[in-house]
């Protein structure tokens, strides 16, 4: 059975981020997507996307692409898919056509281990990997405007499919560092990341209701970024605000991190572009 | 960490050097007191009040609510437990263990210890060997909070 969100702002109800709590996430899908926003694991716990946290203006904002101040990267990431760049003289269509069809499962499956290296690539790694390697041309650095654009419209060929990442095999090594960092304290505050995402979430700290710090959104626009930003970017915030030394982007150590929370959110519907405050 | 909580639960008394000012101090793991003034100095509780709301010193409002603060602060945390009426739950010793180190109670707490530099990982290079207040801070948020009475 499927419910439609669409419409629960426009109802005119009025509620705060701790009121909508009391929404049975579990039967909430928004339009087009295949899977709900909320799930009970097998251990009994609901696993709810960030979505889930924000107020209703937020989920108004990110429902309608239209609304969604980050939705014109997906337009802008259909053109920079064919336009040739490089030594080679390729786009990305050149080897791998229609991203509708050729990229429709990747934004559920990364991190993942590179088969040829057994490195574990973060989106981003695995494009620039294609742009040095099979185009001849230059990295996109990692928070710039030309990979942010890029890794929304792979991304988001995705949306509304469930996570899926392997933490298995090859990959079983990376998904068990990233745990252990996950759970580590760190900082001059002294807090391991569930702390605050497992062990308080759905509370407020200060003015900020904490979320269970799901991935399903990524690359996400952060209103209080003023555009979007990537899960290293996210991660390194929590890290300054813990008063730790932040890992740097594309660094071994956040793409652990994002593995391990991409598991946590495994079956939470990949959002891109979400919307957050 | 865990050998400095394991070391303080099986001593009686232990002395623990506290900072990069070396400013040692004494824990009753018997009573879950500092009895000890970190400072000599009375604490004062005005300054207290403005150590224990500071984003950048206590922040202690991100995750506790008190009632007395509901005028002048809109943001109250609900983390940790509303401390409207701790001045009469505590005394001085006991706050000022909970302020120092609170993981020598509870070794799975979000709290941090406002008091101690040692024993921390990957800390930011402009907090490094640095307590995240002072010891008069301490003593002031402690004098604060014995004023809190409902
Ligand atoms: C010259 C051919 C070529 C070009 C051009 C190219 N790629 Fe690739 N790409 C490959 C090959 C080969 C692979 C590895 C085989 C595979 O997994 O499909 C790959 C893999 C990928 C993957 C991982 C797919 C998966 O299932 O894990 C992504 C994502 C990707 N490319 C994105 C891009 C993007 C974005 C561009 C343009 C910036 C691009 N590629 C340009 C050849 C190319
Ligand atoms: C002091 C509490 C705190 C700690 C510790 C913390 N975070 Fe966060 N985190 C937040 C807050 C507040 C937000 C914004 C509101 C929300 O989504 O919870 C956030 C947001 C996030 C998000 C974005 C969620 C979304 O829906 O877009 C991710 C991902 C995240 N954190 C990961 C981490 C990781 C990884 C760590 C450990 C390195 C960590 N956090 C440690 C407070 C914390
Ligand atoms: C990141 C969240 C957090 C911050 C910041 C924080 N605390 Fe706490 N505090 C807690 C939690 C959680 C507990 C409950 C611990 C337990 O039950 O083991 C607690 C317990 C206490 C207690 C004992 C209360 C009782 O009723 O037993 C006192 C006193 C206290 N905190 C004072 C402070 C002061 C003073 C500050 C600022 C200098 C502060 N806290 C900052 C989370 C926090």
């Amino acid at each position: 059975m499927k419910l439609f969100l669409v419409g629960l702002a426009a109802l005119g109800l009025s509620l705060g981020a701790a009121q909508a709590q009391d929404i049975d996430w579990t039967k909430v899908t928004l339009e087009g997507f295949e899977v709900p926003l909320a799930y009970e694991n097998e251990d009994g716990d609901l696993i709810r996307s960030g979505f889930t946290f924000r107020t209703p203006g937020t989920q108004a904002m990110q429902e309608d692409d239209f609304a969604n101040p980050a939705f014109w990267r997906v337009d802008e990431g259909e053109i920079a898919w064919s336009t040739p760049e490089g030594s080679e003289g390729k786009s990305c269509a050149d080897c791998h056509g229609d991203a509708a069809e050729s990229m429709a499962t990747v934004g559920t499956e990364y991190p993942k281990v590179d088969a040829e290296s057994g490195e574990l690539l973060a989106l981003e790694h695995r494009i620039n990997k294609c742009r040095t390697e099979n185009m001849g041309a230059e990295a996109y650095k990692w928070e710039s405007q030309g990979m942010l654009t890029m890794t929304v419209y792979v991304r988001h060929q995705s949306r509304g499919k469930p996570v899926n990442v392997a933490v298995d095999g090859p990959a079983a090594p990376f998904f068990e560092e990233g745990k252990a960092l996950y759970n580590k304290r760190v900082g001059q505050l002294d807090m391991a990341c569930k702390h605050c995402h497992e062990d308080y979430y759905g509370n407020y700290i200060r003015a900020d209701f904490l979320s269970q710090g799901q991935s399903n959104g990524f690359p996400t626009y952060r209103q209080k970024w003023g555009k979007v930003g990537s899960i290293h970017r996210r991660i390194r915030g929590c890290m300054g605000n813990i008063r730790g030394a932040k890992y740097p982007y594309g660094s071994h150590e956040n793409t652990v991190l994002e593995l391990y929370i991409a598991h946590r959110g495994k079956g939470l519907p990949v959002e891109t572009p979400a919307v957050r405050n | 960490m865990k050998t400095l909580i394991t070391a303080l639960v099986v001593a009686t008394t232990f002395a623990v050097s506290a900072s990069a000012q070396d400013m040692a101090y004494v824990v009753n793991d018997d009573d879950y007191t500092i009895e000890k003034s970190l400072t000599g100095v009375p604490g004062d509780a005005g300054a207290g009040q403005a150590a224990f709301v500071g984003r950048k010193k206590g922040n202690c409002l991100a995750c506790h609510a008190v009632e007395q603060l509901k005028d002048s602060q809109l943001f109250h945390g609900e983390v940790g437990p509303d401390l409207s009426d701790v001045g009469n739950s505590y005394s001085a010793e006991e706050l000022r263990l909970r302020i120092v180190d609170y993981k020598v109670i509870n070794d799975d707490v979000i709290m941090p210890a406002f008091f101690r530099s040692t024993g921390l990982s990957n800390v930011g290079k402009k907090f490094k060997d640095k307590t995240i207040l002072s010891a008069q801070e301490v003593e002031d948020i402690i004098a604060y909070l014995l004023t809190l009475k409902s």
